[in-house]
């Protein structure tokens, strides 16, 4: 039995022959409604240009500060690692370890991966350890937050506005536009880039 | 109208990349991506149970321990997740407190109570909605992390406001267990395999004549 045709829904394991789309139309399971796969053809120019230019983007936002706040004469300017730096020497630094991964870590090791993967395979080869690479990527996904920090700034900026004089600075901006770049992203179908890869080491 | 399913024809997928096998040929590792083939996340049921019960313990102190004290003119506030809510309410930012509401005291119990309900209807062997369980299960998956926002802000205040006995937010101990809730409840939603909704629903059309 040929199974490269099938598809099987991730949630019910019901299983589908794959059937040809029409541009931008989505195949979803008939028993519990999951998303199969969607013929949106795999662009790796748009990919890799979304990828280049959130690594730029998340090295403006983490290099310039986040916000100013001022009260009584004095003048506080902070950025991301001043946020995680402080809250690692308090009591609580369970929470700064956490920041750190799904702000920092996990949105950087994401950028890199996808340019790890996408570039070979735009050039026409499957890089070394692409498996290895994938599996990370789709590990990551959810405990990646720079959307949730965003908004947490938002809410911030509002709590301390009765109190200080608050003004959103340049990193704050970068750290929206990387929400939108993340986000775009992330709306890839990782699967169809293993088939890439397939297609190629054939 | 009945669609087969993969552990009835003997196929099974790759959770990892999607490639679709026959369960007999390959026994352990996938051949394109090498991921453990396994038909169910293993020991779903149990993981689950385990970190959704942690999570609703350390539940009771996320939201009773203050997470912030707030120092302002000799007067030092506790605030709890609650308090904070009121008091952004108070300030006339009903949005944000609306958000915050949401995203810190309804998404965590609504997703410790789903996610009670969908384990114990999948033990029974429930035939009852599988579709729409299956369905609140994804939006289990989409809203986990954004109850994430309250340890943020903390992180936030407390590192902006520093000024000596002017102003000055400390850290409480209920952020700690606010957060460790939502990375367990995010970690018990992952371990939940939601085609076990779907085996027993099989099982009972099967049985019947
Ligand atoms: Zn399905
Ligand atoms: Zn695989």
């Amino acid at each position: 039995m040929d199974t490269t045709a099938l598809v099987i829904c991730e949630h019910c394991d019901s299983v589908y022959r794959r059937m040809p789309l029409h541009h931008g139309q989505t195949a979803c399971c008939t028993q519990c409604g999951a998303v199969l796969y969607s013929n949106r053809s795999l662009d790796l120019d748009a990919m890799l240009a979304l990828a280049v230019a959130a690594m730029i983007v998340l090295l403006i936002a983490n290099a310039y500060p986040l916000m100013q706040v001022e009260l009584g004469g004095i003048t506080r300017e902070t950025t991301l690692w001043n946020i995680i730096l402080i809250t690692f020497d308090s009591k609580v630094g369970l929470i700064a370890v956490v920041s750190a991964l799904s702000i920092f870590f996990f949105p950087l090791l994401q950028i890199a991966l996808y340019l790890y993967v996408l570039l070979p395979l735009r050039l026409g080869h499957v890089p070394p350890a692409f498996a290895g690479a994938m599996h990370a990527l789709r590990q990551m996904q959810p405990w990646s937050m720079v959307e949730v920090f965003v908004l947490g700034v938002l809410v911030s900026v509002v709590k301390l506005a009765g109190v200080a004089t608050v003004s959103a600075e340049t990193g704050l901006w970068g750290f929206g536009v990387l929400t939108l770049l993340i986000t775009a992203l992330g709306g890839f179908d990782l699967r169809e880039l293993w088939d890439r890869a397939a297609e190629l080491g054939e | 109208m009945n669609v087969p399913r993969a552990c009835d024809l003997g196929l099974i997928g790759c959770d990892a990349c999607g490639k679709v096998l026959q369960a007999r040929q390959h026994a352990e590792h996938c051949p394109r991506c090498d991921a453990p083939l396994r038909r169910r996340k293993p020991d779903s049921l149990v993981r689950s149970w385990a970190l959704l019960l942690s999570a609703a313990i350390l539940y009771v102190p996320a939201n009773l321990l203050p997470i912030m004290h707030t120092v302002q003119l000799l007067n030092v506030e506790h605030s709890t997740i609650l308090s904070g809510v009121v008091l952004l309410w108070k300030n006339g930012s009903w949005d944000l407190a609306i958000i915050v509401f949401v995203a810190s005291i309804v998404v965590p119990l609504v997703k410790i109570v789903c996610l009670a309900l969908l384990l114990l209807t999948a033990q029974s062997g429930s035939t009852w909605a599988p579709r729409e369980r299956t369905q609140l299960y994804r939006v289990l998956e989409f809203i986990g992390h954004w109850s994430m926002l309250d340890v943020f802000v903390v992180a936030l205040l407390m590192t902006l406001v520093h000024f000596g006995k002017f102003a000055q937010v400390e850290a409480g101990a209920g952020v700690v267990a606010f957060c460790a809730v939502v990375v367990l409840t995010m970690l018990a939603s992952m371990s939940f395999d939601p085609r076990l909704i779907w085996d027993q629903q099989t099982d009972r059309d099967a049985a019947r004549p």
